[in-house]
């Protein structure tokens, strides 16, 4: 128990000690120090450094938004572009066609023609050979005929040849004149 | 809040008395003397160590101890630990700093004021932990070098912005002194008393004297249940469990009282800075 004469009185609460100033300031001037030089400076770097990497990684899906977007604009785009290409493809290829089919007409055509052309002239030359063979064969039999008929045998073969160019020109003759009205007696 | 609690406190107050006369063994009553321990050693001289200076000295160990681990162990991703006392930092510099004074100039007295905050949260809180069970700043000296930091830091803050004739004629002679000159003989002495001498001794005791009472009631409480309880006769024995419950309550109060005062605290040097950053005010 406080004797009476020891016990303070109430004013001397709000009369600072020298030993309670002195104890005040050096516990004071301790956490002062702490927290000016060891405390709040990492704190805030810490602080700041993450305010920081929010605000970046905001900005940087902000960036990734916007290239996706940039991204499916391009690929709507390139779609397009692909669908007008397949669109301009196949009418080309339908054109080609058409021109294709155009062109194997045209040159069957041609062909059909040099074919048709070229039996011509195999024909003619065939008619040709004929005749050229007929008419020996004619002069051989004539002039056969001929000398079985006169008797004579031609065996100069200039004679012969003369003899039976003039029996068939009398020949020609004759049936030209056979073939006319007035005609006269056979041979 | 405080009054209700008076009030029941002193409700109590007579029974206490009637039951400390019938039981004879007479109740110990808390007096100012709890506020003056005796000196454990170097007594009377200015280094006098005593149960205030282990309490402070205590706190101080505790106080700076968990805040330099958390500020070691800071990581960019906070774990529970860290995000607490990220979480109390950032009320300081938030609330209370960037509320009153701006980002801009708010920047520059942050580290006082969230030295001030904790400071007197820490000392504040000491009155309801066991073993300590009393608070640092119930003692003046304390309070009052706080509140001097603060009337500097005012004093600085105002002369750096406008120079020392600038902050005086800005605090001593409010606009309205142009309009009515007469004025300035009332206002201007006021004023005067308030940069001076109000404002810091008004920090002081309103935490002092905060703490003070919060002791009183408490001790008042515990002693009044441990009389009732053990040296009361009869019905009296039962009135230990009211006083039991009111100790419970004030030092849950105790709590909320130690936080808000150390807020309030706060809150009025940033806004003591922000009057002295006004041109005029």
């Amino acid at each position: 128990m406080i004797l009476v004469e020891e016990a303070p009185s109430g004013i001397s609460l709000f009369l600072p000690e020298p030993a309670d100033l002195f104890w005040s300031a050096v516990v004071l001037a301790i956490i002062a120090v702490v927290f000016y030089k060891m405390v709040l400076p990492p704190m805030n770097k810490i602080l700041d450094e993450r305010a920081e990497k929010i605000e970046g990684g905001l900005a940087q899906a902000a960036k990734a938004q916007e290239a996706a977007e940039q991204a499916l604009a391009n690929r709507q785009a390139m779609m397009e572009q692909a669908h007008a290409d397949a669109a301009k493809a196949r009418d080309e290829a339908r054109e080609q066609g058409k021109q294709i089919i155009a062109d194997s007409r045209a040159s069957a055509q041609v062909e059909a023609q040099r074919i048709a052309d070229a039996a011509g002239r195999q024909i003619d030359a065939d008619k040709q050979a004929a005749a050229v063979a007929l008419r020996s064969d004619v002069g051989e039999l004539a002039t056969e005929l001929a000398s079985k008929i006169v008797g004579e045998s031609l065996a100069d073969d200039a004679a012969k040849s003369r003899m039976v160019d003039r029996f068939l020109d009398d020949l020609e003759a004759h049936g030209v004149g056979k073939a006319s009205p007035a005609g006269g007696p056979a041979v | 809040m405080t009054a209700a609690v008076g009030q029941w406190v002193a409700m109590m107050l007579p029974a206490l008395h009637v039951a400390s006369e019938e039981g004879g063994n007479g109740f110990t009553p808390p007096t100012i003397g709890d506020f003056f321990p005796p000196a454990i050693l170097f007594e009377g001289t200015w280094f006098q160590i005593d149960r205030i200076w282990i309490i402070r000295i205590v706190t101080t160990i505790v106080l700076v101890t968990v805040f330099v681990l958390a500020a070691r162990r800071a990581k960019l991703v906070p774990g529970r630990f860290q995000a607490a006392i990220e979480y109390l930092l950032e009320f300081v510099r938030r609330q209370i700093v960037y509320e009153i004074l701006g980002k801009v100039e708010g920047q520059r007295f942050v580290p006082m004021i969230t030295t001030i905050f904790f400071s007197i949260l820490a000392f504040n809180i000491t009155s309801i932990v066991p073993g300590l069970n009393l608070a640092g700043t119930s003692r003046v000296g304390l309070p009052l070098l706080l509140a001097l930091w603060v009337m500097m830091a005012y004093w600085w803050a105002g002369i750096r912005k406008q120079g020392l004739g600038g902050y005086l004629k800005a605090s001593l002679f409010p606009p309205v002194c142009k309009q009515m000159p007469l004025l300035a003989l009332i206002i201007t002495p006021i004023e005067a008393v308030q940069i001076f001498v109000v404002r810091p001794a008004s920090l002081t005791i309103r935490l002092l004297a905060n703490m003070i009472a919060g002791h009183i009631m408490l001790v008042l409480c515990f002693t009044a249940t441990e009389f009732f309880l053990l040296h009361a006769s009869g019905a009296f024995k039962a009135l230990s469990a009211l006083t039991l419950a009111g100790g419970i309550f004030v030092t849950l109060f105790e709590l909320l009282v130690g936080f808000l005062q150390a807020y309030i605290f706060s809150l009025l040097a940033a806004a003591y800075i922000q009057m002295s950053l006004e041109e005029e005010h």
